[in-house]
Protein backbone atom coordinates (compact mmCIF):
# COMPACT_ATOMS: atom_id res chain seq x y z
CA UNK A 1 0.00 0.00 0.00
CA UNK A 2 0.94 3.56 -0.31
CA UNK A 3 -0.28 6.00 2.10
CA UNK A 4 -1.46 9.51 0.20
CA UNK A 5 -1.49 12.86 2.57
CA UNK A 6 -3.24 15.57 1.48
CA UNK A 7 -3.16 19.37 2.96
CA UNK A 8 -5.20 22.37 2.71
CA UNK A 9 -7.18 22.98 -0.46
CA UNK A 10 -7.01 19.43 -1.72
CA UNK A 11 -7.59 17.92 2.08
CA UNK A 12 -10.96 20.02 1.89
CA UNK A 13 -11.78 19.00 -1.77
CA UNK A 14 -11.28 15.57 -1.02
CA UNK A 15 -12.49 15.67 2.40
CA UNK A 16 -10.15 13.28 3.80
CA UNK A 17 -6.34 13.76 5.52
CA UNK A 18 -5.47 10.48 3.83
CA UNK A 19 -5.44 8.13 1.47
CA UNK A 20 -4.36 4.90 0.70
CA UNK A 21 -3.91 3.10 -2.58
CA UNK A 22 -2.31 -0.39 -3.59
CA UNK A 23 1.25 -0.68 -5.01
CA UNK A 24 1.74 -1.66 -8.00
CA UNK A 25 4.97 0.07 -9.41
CA UNK A 26 3.91 3.56 -10.17
CA UNK A 27 5.83 6.18 -10.48
CA UNK A 28 4.77 9.75 -8.77
CA UNK A 29 3.39 11.16 -12.28
CA UNK A 30 1.10 8.04 -12.64
CA UNK A 31 0.18 8.33 -9.73
CA UNK A 32 -0.68 11.98 -9.91
CA UNK A 33 -2.44 11.20 -12.68
CA UNK A 34 -4.66 8.18 -11.18
CA UNK A 35 -5.72 10.48 -8.08
CA UNK A 36 -6.68 13.30 -10.99
CA UNK A 37 -9.02 11.20 -12.52
CA UNK A 38 -10.52 9.72 -10.01
CA UNK A 39 -10.86 12.46 -7.41
CA UNK A 40 -10.54 15.73 -10.25
CA UNK A 41 -7.98 17.11 -8.70
CA UNK A 42 -6.37 20.18 -9.33
CA UNK A 43 -2.85 19.53 -9.15
CA UNK A 44 -1.24 22.60 -11.27
CA UNK A 45 1.40 23.66 -9.06
CA UNK A 46 1.43 21.23 -6.43
CA UNK A 47 4.33 19.39 -5.70
CA UNK A 48 4.78 15.66 -4.66
CA UNK A 49 6.76 14.46 -1.79
CA UNK A 50 8.07 10.93 -1.10
CA UNK A 51 8.96 10.07 2.60
CA UNK A 52 9.54 13.77 3.38
CA UNK A 53 11.84 14.59 0.36
CA UNK A 54 9.94 16.70 -2.48
CA UNK A 55 10.26 14.43 -5.57
CA UNK A 56 9.83 14.12 -9.63
CA UNK A 57 7.36 12.72 -11.69
CA UNK A 58 9.45 10.03 -12.62
CA UNK A 59 10.39 9.16 -9.53
CA UNK A 60 9.09 5.52 -8.77
CA UNK A 61 7.15 4.20 -5.97
CA UNK A 62 7.84 1.17 -3.56
CA UNK A 63 5.55 -0.74 -1.21
CA UNK A 64 5.19 1.68 2.12
CA UNK A 65 6.08 4.69 0.49
CA UNK A 66 3.97 8.10 2.06
CA UNK A 67 3.09 10.15 -0.78
CA UNK A 68 2.57 13.82 0.31
CA UNK A 69 0.91 16.09 -2.24
CA UNK A 70 1.75 19.71 -1.16
CA UNK A 71 -0.08 22.70 -3.17
CA UNK A 72 1.75 26.16 -2.83
CA UNK A 73 2.97 26.68 0.50
CA UNK A 74 1.92 30.17 2.23
CA UNK A 75 3.84 30.15 6.04
CA UNK A 76 4.96 32.55 7.28
CA UNK B 1 11.48 18.91 23.13
CA UNK B 2 12.88 22.20 24.84
CA UNK B 3 16.40 22.55 22.74
CA UNK B 4 15.72 21.30 19.47
CA UNK B 5 16.47 24.64 17.40
CA UNK B 6 13.55 24.01 14.86
CA UNK B 7 9.95 23.45 16.01
CA UNK B 8 6.64 23.52 14.59
CA UNK B 9 4.31 23.88 17.64
CA UNK B 10 0.62 24.61 18.65
CA UNK B 11 0.74 27.00 21.55
CA UNK B 12 1.88 30.61 21.58
CA UNK B 13 5.89 31.18 21.01
CA UNK B 14 7.52 33.49 23.41
CA UNK B 15 10.06 35.09 21.06
CA UNK B 16 12.76 34.98 23.98
CA UNK B 17 12.62 31.71 24.08
CA UNK B 18 13.36 31.26 20.83
CA UNK B 19 16.31 33.85 21.13
CA UNK B 20 18.19 32.35 23.71
CA UNK B 21 18.53 29.14 21.67
CA UNK B 22 20.97 31.11 19.58
CA UNK B 23 22.79 33.25 21.98
CA UNK B 24 26.43 32.26 22.31
CA UNK B 25 29.84 33.67 23.85
CA UNK B 26 31.53 34.05 20.11
CA UNK B 27 28.10 36.03 18.85
CA UNK B 28 27.99 39.63 18.52
CA UNK B 29 24.87 40.34 17.29
CA UNK B 30 21.35 38.58 17.28
CA UNK B 31 18.53 39.22 14.67
CA UNK B 32 15.62 38.08 15.94
CA UNK B 33 12.46 38.18 13.01
CA UNK B 34 8.48 38.60 14.59
CA UNK B 35 6.34 37.37 11.74
CA UNK B 36 2.78 38.36 13.39
CA UNK B 37 -0.89 38.16 11.80
CA UNK B 38 -1.80 41.15 9.90
CA UNK B 39 -5.08 42.63 10.17
CA UNK B 40 -5.99 44.25 7.05
CA UNK B 41 -4.15 43.09 3.56
CA UNK B 42 -4.65 45.47 0.76
CA UNK B 43 -7.61 47.00 2.30
CA UNK B 44 -9.06 43.68 2.89
CA UNK B 45 -9.65 42.64 6.91
CA UNK B 46 -8.47 39.62 8.28
CA UNK B 47 -10.86 38.21 10.97
CA UNK B 48 -7.91 34.99 11.46
CA UNK B 49 -6.05 32.67 9.97
CA UNK B 50 -5.68 29.22 10.60
CA UNK B 51 -2.36 27.56 9.75
CA UNK B 52 -1.70 23.66 8.66
CA UNK B 53 1.45 21.95 8.17
CA UNK B 54 2.96 18.37 7.47
CA UNK B 55 4.70 18.99 11.02
CA UNK B 56 7.45 16.20 10.42
CA UNK B 57 8.65 17.41 6.75
CA UNK B 58 7.92 20.84 8.09
CA UNK B 59 10.89 20.27 10.71
CA UNK B 60 13.05 18.82 7.90
CA UNK B 61 12.86 21.67 5.91
CA UNK B 62 13.68 24.40 8.32
CA UNK B 63 16.63 22.23 9.16
CA UNK B 64 17.81 22.29 5.88
CA UNK B 65 17.20 25.91 5.74
CA UNK B 66 19.50 26.09 8.94
CA UNK B 67 22.23 24.10 6.80
CA UNK B 68 21.92 25.94 3.91
CA UNK B 69 22.23 29.29 6.06
CA UNK B 70 25.52 27.78 7.65
CA UNK B 71 26.84 26.97 4.14
CA UNK B 72 26.25 30.73 3.33
CA UNK B 73 27.24 32.09 6.31
CA UNK B 74 29.74 30.28 8.43
CA UNK B 75 29.70 31.03 12.14
CA UNK B 76 26.34 31.40 12.28
CA UNK B 77 23.29 29.75 14.47
CA UNK B 78 19.93 29.31 13.93
CA UNK B 79 16.84 28.89 15.41
CA UNK B 80 13.21 28.90 13.96
CA UNK B 81 9.42 28.06 15.28
CA UNK B 82 6.32 28.29 13.41
CA UNK B 83 3.22 28.01 15.22
CA UNK B 84 0.07 26.64 13.76
CA UNK B 85 -3.65 25.95 14.53
CA UNK B 86 -6.33 29.19 14.70
CA UNK B 87 -4.17 32.27 15.02
CA UNK B 88 -5.83 35.91 15.86
CA UNK B 89 -4.91 39.17 15.00
CA UNK B 90 -1.54 39.93 16.14
CA UNK B 91 -0.51 36.56 16.99
CA UNK B 92 2.79 35.79 16.50
CA UNK B 93 2.99 33.25 13.58
CA UNK B 94 6.29 32.68 13.49
CA UNK B 95 10.06 33.48 15.26
CA UNK B 96 13.62 33.36 13.15
CA UNK B 97 16.27 34.40 15.67
CA UNK B 98 20.09 34.04 13.96
CA UNK B 99 23.15 34.63 16.09
CA UNK B 100 26.41 35.73 14.15
CA UNK B 101 29.78 37.83 14.85
CA UNK B 102 28.95 40.75 13.41
CA UNK B 103 25.47 42.17 12.90
CA UNK B 104 25.13 42.53 8.68
CA UNK B 105 25.60 38.36 8.41
CA UNK B 106 22.63 38.30 11.39
CA UNK B 107 20.24 40.45 9.05
CA UNK B 108 21.04 39.19 5.79
CA UNK B 109 20.89 35.86 7.41
CA UNK B 110 17.57 36.23 8.64
CA UNK B 111 16.12 37.73 6.01
CA UNK B 112 17.39 34.70 4.01
CA UNK B 113 15.01 32.07 6.41
CA UNK B 114 11.97 33.96 5.86
CA UNK B 115 12.21 34.08 1.91
CA UNK B 116 12.68 30.21 2.11
CA UNK B 117 10.27 29.46 4.33
CA UNK B 118 7.55 30.65 2.29
CA UNK B 119 9.56 28.61 -0.52
CA UNK B 120 10.16 24.94 0.58
CA UNK B 121 8.50 24.66 4.05
CA UNK B 122 5.23 22.90 3.64
CA UNK B 123 2.82 25.14 5.65
CA UNK B 124 -0.28 26.67 4.61
CA UNK B 125 -2.88 29.62 5.89
CA UNK B 126 -6.05 30.38 5.68
CA UNK B 127 -7.11 33.39 5.47
CA UNK B 128 -10.80 34.60 7.31
CA UNK B 129 -12.48 37.19 5.98
CA UNK B 130 -16.23 38.79 6.98
CA UNK B 131 -17.50 37.38 3.57
CA UNK B 132 -15.45 33.72 3.06
CA UNK B 133 -12.62 31.82 3.77
CA UNK B 134 -9.69 30.87 1.62
CA UNK B 135 -6.30 28.69 1.50
CA UNK B 136 -3.71 30.90 0.45
CA UNK B 137 -1.26 29.29 -1.99
CA UNK B 138 2.57 31.03 -3.17
CA UNK B 139 1.93 34.76 -1.61
CA UNK B 140 5.41 34.99 -3.09
CA UNK B 141 3.67 35.42 -6.63
CA UNK B 142 6.67 34.31 -8.24
CA UNK B 143 7.36 30.63 -9.50
CA UNK B 144 5.36 28.17 -7.34
CA UNK B 145 8.50 25.62 -7.93
CA UNK B 146 11.04 26.93 -5.43
CA UNK B 147 14.45 24.93 -5.36
CA UNK B 148 14.69 22.84 -3.13
CA UNK B 149 12.23 20.45 -5.00
CA UNK B 150 14.88 18.99 -7.48
CA UNK B 151 15.45 21.03 -10.40
CA UNK B 152 14.45 20.00 -14.16
CA UNK B 153 16.41 20.78 -16.93
CA UNK B 154 15.08 24.06 -18.31
CA UNK B 155 13.06 24.90 -15.00
CA UNK B 156 14.09 28.78 -14.05
CA UNK B 157 13.98 28.85 -10.14
CA UNK B 158 15.55 31.28 -7.62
Amino acid sequence: MIKILLFARLQEQVGKSELHVQYSGQTVGELKGMLQQKYDFLLDNVMVAVNEEYAFDEEKLSENDVVAFIPPVSGG
Amino acid sequence: MMNQLFEIVREPIEPNKVMEKVMRREAGAVTTFIGTVREFTKGKRTLKLEYDAYDKMAVKMLEKIGKEIEEKWGDVKVAITHRIGMLDILDIAVVIAVSTPHRRDAYEANEYAIERIKQIVPIWKKEFWEDGEQWIGDQLETIPYPDGKPQKEGEKND
